[in-house]
């Protein structure tokens, strides 16, 4: 019977998160830790989180875009989109990260997931652009700010699919859903299913379009009284490897 | 057939000529270390179906440890200046989009279209693997048309690779390491320990009081495990069916759908969920690697709270 202790494990989550020690380390000693509380062999400790470890490379499967990613900024992709994006009078950093949002979160619905991502479009071109509608505006801005609207591209993405996906009748969530009430004997269709993931959709859609506006005006009013420098290139957005640091 | 393990030995190769260039750069800080991690890395994905898993969990538990008490540090690696890269997007202008769409565009295309050829009665991917199989074929797609049209060397492709890599550290694992973390939390059975303590707290017969705390429970569960997925079969079975479904006469399409979507509420707020919260954080070389988390924290809450509504005014209607 499992008791209380093989919560241990998530006890050391959350203290060596929050005292910043190596991440790898904290996961590793909560494993084990759990492993133990819960009664298994150390042997058998070892195995699962081996057996676990290689089931799960996919994960690190995205990586292997890196190589053209580098290729990508190396040949200038960053400072082409931030031309673009420059040109384009209307662009806020919270317009351009709002399109984003709707794009994908409509391909989302219709299962076309793999379209986004964070190494194929956030870092290589949503970031960008969104650091560059607003350093359009504002001339170069302050290592903060570039870090904040980073991160608003990167939720953007993670909020389109999160909840576009599920709309989507053969995605893994529903096909999951209709798995689990199966084996306790309630039959439900897909798209029964999807029919009602619909309404937290559109409720997220309009709650994240709002914090997105909301994020312009944060800008406007940091940044507003700073007047734009024609002369002062656009900053080089990302830093890379060993400089700006 | 192309099979999902020749993608994993493309990985394991990246990792490994990674681990080579690390051994090379004689003013790497931590060389080493450096060069066992990735070598290790990359050794799980060339040859992790022929290991025995305690081998594999014996060199991954070898690999954190490399890793030590504060990390490894980014090591310095050279890249075209910032005139040099803004001469080259004068010159190339939106043919540099070509190689950046070719990534979503052929994964896309190999989801489709994979599994539907076959040569001799046998598709070139499985429906299951076709979009990892078509993400395989597009970055080695995408390598080469970027080679080609901006006229560098393969060498220089492996480079920026490493550049990339390793700027992004070893948090390029904690994916994979908090998947088994949650393997070994469904192995202890935290999963029962969890539903019981939530089960405990619930006054059975208040129905708003019930959908709150499946509702919140999802989200709370989804973050301690970082995933929403391995939250719902327990929570659906110690709350969803019995409480809303058999007791107040719920509806089990909206318990489920909504009650899956307050799970990903949860994994907007959690680092557990590694993949989408802290790796790109790492990608875009944010100092915090809580930055992406702290920015979805607004609207995961506000969320959660939207759902908990319509689950409470559409469960008991249909």
């Amino acid at each position: 019977m499992p008791h209380l202790l093989t919560l241990i494990g998530v006890l050391v989550v959350i203290v060596g998160f929050a005292l910043k020690v190596n991440p790898l380390l904290v996961v590793t000693v909560a494993g084990i830790a759990t492993g133990f509380a819960g009664g298994l062999h150390p042997v058998a400790i070892v195995s699962e989180f081996g057996r676990a470890f290689t089931e799960n490379r996919y994960m690190g499967l995205v990586w292997l875009t890196l190589p053209v990613i580098g290729l990508l900024e190396r040949g200038g992709l960053k400072e082409r989109a931030q031309e673009l994006i420059s040109r384009i009078r209307s662009a806020t950093t919270g317009r351009v990260l709002l399109l984003y949002l709707a794009i994908r979160q409509l391909t989302a619905t219709i299962g076309l997931t793999s379209l986004g991502g964070q190494a194929q479009m956030v870092r290589p071109l949503i970031a960008p652009m969104a650091e560059a509608a607003a350093e359009a505006r504002f001339g170069a801005l302050p290592d903060k700010a570039r870090y904040l609207i980073r991160a608003h591209a990167a939720a953007v993405d993670n909020v389109g699919v999160f909840f576009g996906e599920d709309i989507f009748l053969a995605m893994g969530s529903v096909l999951l859903i209709k798995g689990v009430l199966d084996a306790y004997g309630i039959h439900l269709t897909p798209l029964h299913i999807a029919l009602w993931a619909i309404p937290t959709a559109v409720a997220v859609f309009i709650i994240h379009s709002v914090r997105l506006m909301l994020l312009d005006r944060k800008l406007r009013r940091q940044f507003a009284g700073q007047a734009q420098h024609p002369e002062t290139p656009v900053a080089g957005s990302l830093p890379n490897a060993g400089e700006d640091k | 057939m192309i099979r999902l393990e020749y993608v994993y030995v493309l990985a394991g190769l990246l990792f490994g000529v990674t681990a080579v260039l690390e051994f090379l750069d004689r003013d790497n800080p931590k060389r080493l270390r450096k060069t066992l991690f990735w070598g290790i890395y990359g050794a799980t994905f060339l040859f992790g179906t022929l290991l025995p898993p305690f081998v594999t969990g014996c060199l991954v538990i070898l690999m954190v440890l490399v890793t030590g008490w504060k990390d490894l540090g980014m090591s310095k690696v050279s890249t075209a200046a910032e005139p040099e890269r803004r001469q080259s997007a004068m010159r190339l202008k939106d043919r540099l989009f070509i190689p950046a769409l070719c990534i979503p565009f052929v994964t896309f295309l190999g989801t489709l279209v994979l599994p539907k050829i076959g040569i001799a009665g046998h598709p070139l991917a499985t429906a299951g693997n076709a979009t990892l199989v078509g993400l395989g074929l597009s970055v080695v797609v995408a390598f080469i048309v970027a080679l080609w049209m901006f006229r560098q060397r393969f060498a220089t492709g492996l480079h920026e690779g490493r550049r990339l890599l390793t700027a992004v550290g070893t948090v390029t694992v904690l994916p994979q390491l908090l998947a088994a973390l949650g393997a070994l939390f469904a192995a202890a059975g935290v999963g029962q320990v969890v539903s019981g303590l939530v089960t405990d707290f619930i006054p059975a017969d208040a129905k708003f009081l019930v959908i709150v705390a499946f509702a919140v429970g999802m989200a709370l569960f989804t973050m301690i495990m970082g995933n929403a997925f391995a939250a719902f079969p327990v929570m659906v079975a110690g709350v969803g069916l019995p409480l809303i479904v058999h007791k107040l006469g719920g509806d089990p399409a909206v318990m489920a759908a909504i009650g899956m979507l307050s799970g990903y509420c949860g994994t907007l707020m959690t680092p557990m969920a590694a993949n989408f919260n802290i790796v790109p954080a790492a990608l875009l070389e944010l100092p915090d690697q809580n930055g992406v988390v702290k920015v979805q924290i607004p609207t995961g809450l506000i969320l959660l709270a939207v759902n908990i509504l319509l689950m409470y005014f559409l469960v008991f209607r249909f």
